[in-house]
């Protein structure tokens, strides 16, 4: 039967097809629908980890104990399972194992645009590339079966167009499951200087064997079109330029790592002019230059920047500008901002009015960093909003610095890697305020499980991890709720926190309105009270607005379609002009 | 056929995406090759959101290039004209008059251009608005917004209307298929 799919959904499908029996993952776009994919599949077992390093460390054991295993992250994730990933790749597997890895190209949703081809290269691992949901699907099986050949872990990369594009997927014959014996092998997965020493030797012999079978896969296919230009290209980059170039010739690359040497020379020897079109780094390029190949066009024509698009493949290979037509200048941004009625908008109203150096993190509440906020200072990955305070903190110390810095962190984010960094401030005498969001969601990736929301991704009931004990345990002495909605509250609580010396952390417990389905009683001006003083409008709230009276002062309007009835405007209002309407709630949130 | 592609655009939070999902199972159901495609990361309410669906005999590329939309659905009126640019010479626009305004202009920081209509007419010559929230409302549902805009431009797509309409059927729950039934007849009759 044909679907309609997206790349994510085709490779959760292809792992339930294929024999899969365990996937672990950590959400983060645009790998995020995967796992969620697999488990709506039903019959498959998987789970949400903390962060990427479980989830790859769990799927060794899967593969270890003898089940086709699958972990999926987005890119930056790779950066933190990439301690397992580098040592995996000396043990190799019992059962298959893939880690799935989705690149950000553009950076449609990430603080980065790190190009996951490096770490096929750094691992010493096979890599495919699919092109579109199809090959996304097919390559699942594929993988497994490379994996197991070989002996290896192997990646397979999307980007996010191929994670998020849907395109028509015909399923193949599903394989049942098959488990393995769970062997002890000291010398394959103990990883001893002396072991290690032998399997790396292994690794290097097991590359070319690998190299060898690049040669010959179906997976690497030369198209022969018009001789007179060559494109060599993976990925969503071979779509652009089938549409850019429906007549040149193509070496399309599915298995992108390690690179068909002779595959590669015969398609360059049997055209006129060499293409390379890859997204991000010059990953093939670097390498077919090495093999003594004359490339015309690659990294000095095409952007190691951003997504590639047809038009960007027509300018650099056709040399004709795209004939596009430009955007209307001048209209107003519409950036992302909290929802109406979220938390975070309490907190940031507060932290933007004091004014103090917030050193954020990876969530829904990095928005605070945007204008009218502009309440957040730094952001690097998850977790650094507390190791970053705390250096902070030691450098100001001894700079003579009176300021505090604030942390600023979400419940998911605190248990992928906040937890640690929370540690080591309260070992070393650290000086920061912690704010933790505990929304009990994993809320910027559209609302996934965690250890506090008490729920398994598969819906199993589980024990919730308490955040106030947990806060304890890691030897913070000062740990205090807050409710980030009552604003004279929020800023008495966070005073309090900078003026005790030491690690202090403030917890604010209300959970996310949009995961948890929260509505309360709309806003409604009262025309007569507002003086048009604007106070209400730095909340930030896009269900507020101003008035088109024609009259010389504006007033603040709320619309009702979007208004939650949070209440946050209202208690900046200091003209008594905007209250809760019992029982009304259009907002179609 | 010649490859159509249709452009989505409208807030975060309308239904967007559920839109191109009904666009997309409905050129499969057709029998046609379909690419559709969006980027969704932030689960956040209230950002701007543009998703492309092509739909042809065999697709490549999932993305849109600007001009050469053969049809623009804006749920939105300043995201019709944020992406107009998307439209191809004489490319169809249909979008829903209701605003809503963005974070910059809520705080303030910004103004909601009052010709935003105007300036629309005048960069596109076929472009029409609807009041497309009250006859959601109308059907049940003011969610419903998505299913009045695809309603409106059944007409325009090369898909038949019936298999529009089983894909709405088959992929609204209990609840909402009585409202989107309403909501894509009201929309057709806007």
């Amino acid at each position: 039967m044909k679907k309609i799919i997206s790349g994510n959904e085709a490779i959760a499908l292809g792992f339930g097809d294929s024999g899969g029996v365990f996937a672990s993952g950590y959400p983060g776009t645009p790998s995020t629908e995967t796992l969620e994919e697999v488990a709506r599949l039903g019959d498959v077992y998987c789970e949400w980890a903390p962060n990427e390093k479980v989830a790859l460390e769990s799927v060794i054991g899967g593969s270890i104990a003898g089940g086709r295993s699958l972990s999926t992250m987005k890119h930056v994730g790779v950066n933190v399972a990439a301690d397992a990933l580098l040592t995996l790749t000396y043990t190799g597997v019992n059962a298959g194992l893939i880690l799935m890895v989705s690149d950000d190209p553009g950076m449609h949703s990430s603080q980065n645009e790190q190009d996951s081809r490096n770490y096929a290269k750094f691992a010493k691992v096979p890599m495919l590339d699919p092109s579109d949901s199809q090959e996304a699907y097919d390559m699942v099986r594929i993988g497994f079966e490379i994996s197991e050949q070989f002996d290896t872990p192997l990646m397979l990369r999307t980007t996010t167009r191929i994670s998020h594009a849907k395109g028509v997927v015909v399923q193949q014959e599903k394989i049942a499951p098959k488990i393995e014996a769970w062997e002890k092998n000291v010398p394959k997965y103990v990883m001893l200087p002396n072991f290690g020493k032998l399997k790396h030797i292994e690794v290097e012999a097991r590359l070319l064997k690998l190299q060898e079978y690049a040669e010959t896969t179906p997976l690497n296919r030369i198209e022969m079109r018009d001789t007179e230009i060559g494109i060599i290209t993976s990925g969503v980059a071979y779509q652009h330029v089938r549409e850019a170039n429906p007549n040149a010739s193509i070496l399309k690359l599915g298995m992108i790592h390690p690179l068909p040497a002779r595959k590669i020379a015969e398609f360059a020897g049997s055209v006129k002019r060499l293409v390379i079109a890859e997204e991000m780094d010059a990953i093939f390029e670097e390498q077919i230059r090495a093999m003594g190949i004359e490339v015309e066009i690659g990294k000095n024509k095409l952007p190691l920047c951003g997504e590639f698009s047809a038009d960007i493949i027509r300018t650099a290979i056709n040399d004709t500008p795209a004939e596009t037509t430009s955007p209307v200048e001048g209209l107003p941004q519409r950036p992302p901002v909290f929802c109406p009625s979220c938390a975070h908008r309490g907190l940031f109203t507060i932290l933007s009015k004091l004014k103090v150096f917030v050193s954020g993190d990876i969530g829904c509440y990095t928005l605070g960093a945007l204008p009218p906020m502009n309440a957040m200072h730094s952001v690097i990955d998850m977790g650094a909003s507390i190791s970053a305070a705390h250096g902070m903190a030691k450098v100001n110390a001894i700079a003579g610095r009176a300021e505090k810095p604030v942390a600023v962190i979400g419940d998911s984010t605190f248990f992928h890697s906040g937890m640690t960094g929370l540690m080591s401030m309260a070992y070393n005498g650290g000086n920061a305020l912690v704010i933790i969001m505990d929304n009990r969601t994993t809320g910027m990736t559209g609302g996934q499980e965690n250890p506090g929301t008490g729920v398994t991704l598969q819906g199993v009931p589980a024990r919730q991890v308490e955040m106030v004990p947990l806060v304890k345990a890691l030897g913070i002495d000062n740990v205090v709720e807050y409710d980030a909605y009552d604003l004279k509250a929020t800023e008495a609580a966070i005073k309090k926190g900078l003026e005790t010396p030491g690690p202090y952390v403030l917890i604010d417990k209300n959970p996310c309105i949009l995961r948890y389905k929260i509505r309360k009683p709309a806003i409604k001006v009262d025309q007569e009270n507002c003086t048009g003083c604007r106070a209400c409008l730095k909340v930030a709230c896009m269900a507020l607005g101003l008035t088109a009276t024609g009259e010389d002062k504006q007033k603040v309007r709320v619309d009702p379609n979007v208004c939650n009835g949070c209440g946050v405007c209202a208690q900046m209002c200091k003209f008594d002009a905007m209250h809760a309407i019992e029982g009304e709630n259009n907002a179609n949130l | 056929m010649q490859i159509f592609n249709i452009v989505i655009a409208g807030v975060g939070g309308q239904g967007v995406l559920m839109a191109s999902k009904v666009l997309a199972e409905s050129a499969l159901a057709s029998g046609l090759d379909v690419k559709q495609n969006e980027v969704h990361g932030m689960a956040q309410r209230g950002g701007s959101v543009i998703s492309f669906v092509r739909i042809g005999d065999q697709v490549s590329s999932p993305v849109v290039m600007p001009g050469s939309a053969d049809l623009l659905i804006s749920f939105e009126p300043l995201e019709a004209l944020r992406y107009i640019h998307y439209l191809k010479p004489g490319g169809r626009l249909v979008y829903n008059k209701v605003s809503i305004n963005p974070s910059t202009v809520a705080a303030g920081l910004a103004v909601y251009p009052q010709d935003v209509e105007e300036q629309i007419a005048v960069a596109c010559a076929e472009a029409q608005g609807i009041e497309a929230l009250a006859i959601a409302r109308e059907a049940g549902n003011g969610k419903a917004v998505n299913m009045v805009m695809v309603g409106k431009v059944m007409k325009h797509l090369p898909l038949k209307e019936e298999i529009i309409t089983e894909v709405v059927k088959k992929i609204s729950q209990n609840k909402g298929l009585e409202v989107n039934m309403k909501a894509l007849a009201g929309g057709a009759a806007a």
